[in-house]
């Protein structure tokens, strides 16, 4: 009886994802042990935001091919200001800025220093690099200038730390508040579980670790979250429902009941951030990258980790509870 | 669910009649609020000042010290045994056992009063504590917390009236001055994309004094002198005579000043000022005393000019000559006519970006924007048909109205911000596609359409609720503990949760509601 141009579902499905269940724990252990592993062996290529120094990004008239890159490295470490990273940048569209190579992206490490000395260093280094480059290219333009002290990189590590473990205890609490303990547990180890995996992609990847990629881990444990308790919401229903069925088999029926709007959902979603990845510049590329990966793993496990849990804790079937 | 009483459906008008009104002017000439633009997307400079602190600590410290040592001068002096500065306290230490009393009681004039003298627990603060031990005949003093509260918040604010002052001479538009913590203060200037200029104009003390030139004291190339008690060597800004030795008593500083203005003499820049009466009449005494002595215009610690006193000058008002452009001779102006900062401050944060980088970004969000916005479209049309197209408005009434929210509002968008419409326009729908396919499923168990319907909507809405609850406190904390740009990602993401929920539940259950009413279909199109 469906009049929907395309039908993107069968009406029923009955998946038995909850047998698949010790296969993915094994994948996620694997993966969790996998991240843990690169976290601590390759670490993760911090952004300005967290180490602080200085970076900039720069137009020059001029196409800037390997020999300028050089020419510019020379220069650069000239100043003595310890390493300095340079890379080219180019847009594909036709009639921005950077197209036809361009631009570059510059970063000085931090400066060493004691207390407001080193604060003052690192606006010295930004001022000794911009002297420099203008000299080479006069016709420079300082697209954006990023000079960050110790201090504040710093306190800015601290609050991206903070910010995901209050994140994290504030879900809890509140799933804890809307369902029972069992699923609250459940729903924090998922949220855990999508943590550590996508950090462990930054780490792997070794793509920049910034304050927009907090951004999009906070994000990612609130989508996350979302999936889990749309599904948990119906398990709750289902539970109540069917008194005398198995546990699995109750998970398995709100699983495939939701299925079709748990991947409808990813799907939107994800439509809009593919169009933020190719479309949306630069700057929020990184961030676009880290949302796509933490939706598709957001969405695994609420379906293969959150739900399959509650077999571990064992929901309570009697309850009264709203 | 798909009863609404008239009143509802005027109120739920409203509302998307109240946010299309605030969003209009973003699109078309209707005069109103824009977008705020963040500094990201419009060009412009963020900078973070640190106010030294514990430099003003230590002043005041000193400043203690000081006062006691007159204190104990007066008649009968009180011999001391030390008066030093350690750590964070200031340690005296009296030559004689029986002066003890006598001198924690003349002290203890030194702690004054907090405030008004006002304070709810009846008990009045005050700045400094002390602590005896007579055996060791000393006495120890210490700034409360109280006071240091107190010291923290007059610095800061006496700071930001300072650089208010300064940059609004400066002619700078439409800057942003606030503090931000404890010891910090914000400076934003849009539109200027090389703050160098704001960081001199800002971070500068201007503590500018007049001292008399020690020419008999030599002073090699290297700034190294023997110098006698009392003198001091400083640096000139002036390449034949780098070093220069002068005395340490101050002759007249800024805080006399009552005008400075930059002009021009013999073709040249130059700094004019004039001096209040107590000024006037302190540097007409000692240019008189001095005639043929040079003097030093000393700058923090520098000295822009040292010429020679031809004459007494009475009349309170002089101008300096240095090595100035027009430009800097029209800082230094400003400046001085602004007055000294209380404290020094230092750049801890700096993001600048050209106005080039910033249409870019703008240009590149926006397209995003559409596009992902068309591709949410075409598909929820391809999965719902008929109810795609109720979804769709009401995920084009949710832009609209997160765009009048920020304009209402004036809150600022970032580039971050454009990151969170377009996850917004990409999860919103979420509310339509938990509620519709809830409806398939009751029509799958052989309910009517406007029975599943109403199933379908009242089945979703905790299920809708939960989940963007756990999305807004997500936003929240972001707000809460992020920085800077981020701020704008969790406010777009924020707005958007709750205008979701509106547009996704109520307005398209509104359209819903009439369509069934209007149509009485058999069969439902989903």
């Amino acid at each position: 009886m469906s009049l929907a141009l395309v039908n993107f579902f069968p009406d029923t499905t009955s998946i038995p994802f909850i047998k698949a269940r010790f296969a993915a724990f094994g994948f996620s252990a694997l993966m969790i042990v996998a991240s843990i592993a690169a976290f601590f062996s390759m670490g993760l290529n911090f952004g300005i935001d967290f180490t602080g120094g200085v970076t900039l990004e720069v137009r020059t008239e001029e196409v800037i091919d390997s020999t300028r890159i050089d020419e510019m490295r020379g220069v650069l470490n000239d100043l003595g200001l310890g390493a300095i990273e340079l890379q080219g940048l180019s847009e594909l569209t036709e009639g921005s800025a950077c197209y036809g190579n361009h631009c570059a992206l510059i970063r000085v490490q931090p400066q060493e220093g004691e207390g407001l000395e080193a604060e003052q260093a690192q606006q010295a280094a930004n001022l000794a690099v911009q002297a420099a480059l203008t000299e080479l290219y006069p016709t420079i333009d300082f697209r954006s200038v990023q000079v960050l002290g110790p201090k504040v990189s710093g306190e800015l590590v601290e609050a991206g730390i903070m910010s995901i473990v209050v994140a994290l205890v504030l879900m809890l609490v509140y799933i804890w508040f809307r369902f029972e303990w069992q699923y609250s547990v459940g729903a924090v180890l998922a949220l855990v579980h999508d943590v550590i995996i996508t950090i462990g992609m930054f780490s792997v990847t070794q793509l920049e670790f910034n304050l927009s990629t907090i951004a999009a881990i906070l994000t990612i444990v609130g989508y996350s979250m979302n999936d889990t308790v749309v599904v948990y919401d119906r398990i709750r229903e289902k539970v109540r429902k069917f008194k005398k069925k198995d546990l699995d088999e109750v998970l398995n029926l709100a699983i495939n009941k939701t299925l079709s709007r748990t991947i409808l959902t990813s799907f939107t979603t994800l439509v809009a951030l593919f169009a933020l990845w190719f479309l949306g510049g630069a700057a929020l590329q990184g961030f676009a990258f880290a949302m796509i990966f933490g939706i598709v793993i957001g969405t695994y496990s609420s379906i293969f980790i959150a739900a399959p849990i509650l077999l571990v804790t064992k929901v309570k079937r009697e309850s009264s509870e709203a | 669910m798909l009863y609404f009483s008239n009143w509802k459906i005027g109120l739920i008008a409203a509302v998307s009649l109240l946010g299309i009104w605030f969003a209009l002017p973003n699109f078309t000439g209707v005069p109103g609020q824009t977008v705020n633009l963040g500094l990201d997307l419009q060009g412009g400079s963020h900078l973070v000042f640190e106010v030294d602190l514990p430099g003003v600590k230590a002043e005041r410290l000193d400043g203690l010290s000081q006062e006691a040592t007159v204190l104990f001068r007066q008649q009968p002096t009180i011999p001391t045994a030390a008066n030093a500065v350690i750590g964070e306290e200031v340690v005296i230490r009296v030559a004689r056992a029986e002066d003890m009393e006598e001198a924690y009681n003349r002290l203890q004039s030194l702690s004054r009063p907090i405030g008004d003298g006002a304070s709810l627990t009846g008990i009045t603060a005050r700045t400094v504590s002390f602590s005896r031990d007579d055996e060791e005949r000393t006495i120890r003093l210490s700034l409360t917390d109280a006071a240091l509260i107190d010291i923290r918040d007059r610095t800061i604010a006496q700071s930001i009236e300072v650089i208010r002052r300064r940059i609004d001479a400066s002619g700078t538009t439409e800057p942003t001055i606030a503090r931000q913590g404890d010891e910090r203060i914000l400076v934003q200037v849009p539109g200027e994309s090389n703050p160098q200029r704001i960081i001199e104009l800002v971070g500068t003390t201007a503590r500018m004094t007049f001292q008399l030139v020690r020419a008999d004291v030599a002073v090699g190339a290297d700034g190294q002198a023997r110098t006698p008690p009392g003198v001091e060597i400083i640096q000139q800004d002036d390449l034949s005579e780098p070093f220069i030795a002068v005395e340490r008593r101050v002759m007249v500083s800024g805080e006399n000043l009552t005008y400075a203005g930059s002009t021009f003499q013999e073709g040249r820049p130059v700094v004019e000022f004039r001096f209040d009466t107590t000024g006037a009449a302190a540097f007409g005494r000692v240019t008189a005393q001095n005639v043929g002595r040079r003097f030093a215009v000393v700058l923090d610690d520098v000295a822009i000019s040292s010429p020679v006193i031809l004459g007494p000058i009475l009349g309170g008002s002089g101008v300096i000559q240095g090595n100035f452009t027009f430009e800097s001779a029209y800082d230094l102006a400003v400046l001085l006519q602004a007055g000294a900062l209380p404290a020094e401050l230092t750049v801890v944060e700096q993001r600048s970006v050209g106005p080039g980088l910033g249409q870019d970004s703008i240009d590149s969000g926006t397209i995003a924007v559409v596009i992902g916005f068309i591709g949410v479209i075409v598909f929820m049309l391809a999965a719902y048909s008929m109810f795609g197209v109720f979804s769709n408005l009401a995920l084009l009434l949710n832009v609209t109205l997160i765009l009048g929210a920020l304009s209402g509002l004036q809150a600022t968008l970032t580039l971050p911000g454009i990151a969170g419409i377009i996850l917004t326009i990409g999860m919103a729908v979420d509310a339509n596609v938990l509620i519709y396919e809830r409806i398939r499923e009751e029509s799958r168990n052989g309910r009517t359409p406007a029975n599943a319907i109403e199933k379908g909507y009242s089945e979703a809405l905790s299920a809708i609720l939960d989940a963007n609850i756990t999305t807004l406190i997500a936003a929240g904390v972001l707000y809460m503990l992020g920085a800077g740009p981020v701020r704008g990602f969790a406010v777009t993401l924020g707005i958007g949760i709750i205008t979701s929920v509106f547009t996704a539940f109520v307005f398209s259950r509104l359209l819903v509601a009439m369509w069934v009413k209007g149509l009485k279909p058999k069969k439902l199109p989903i």
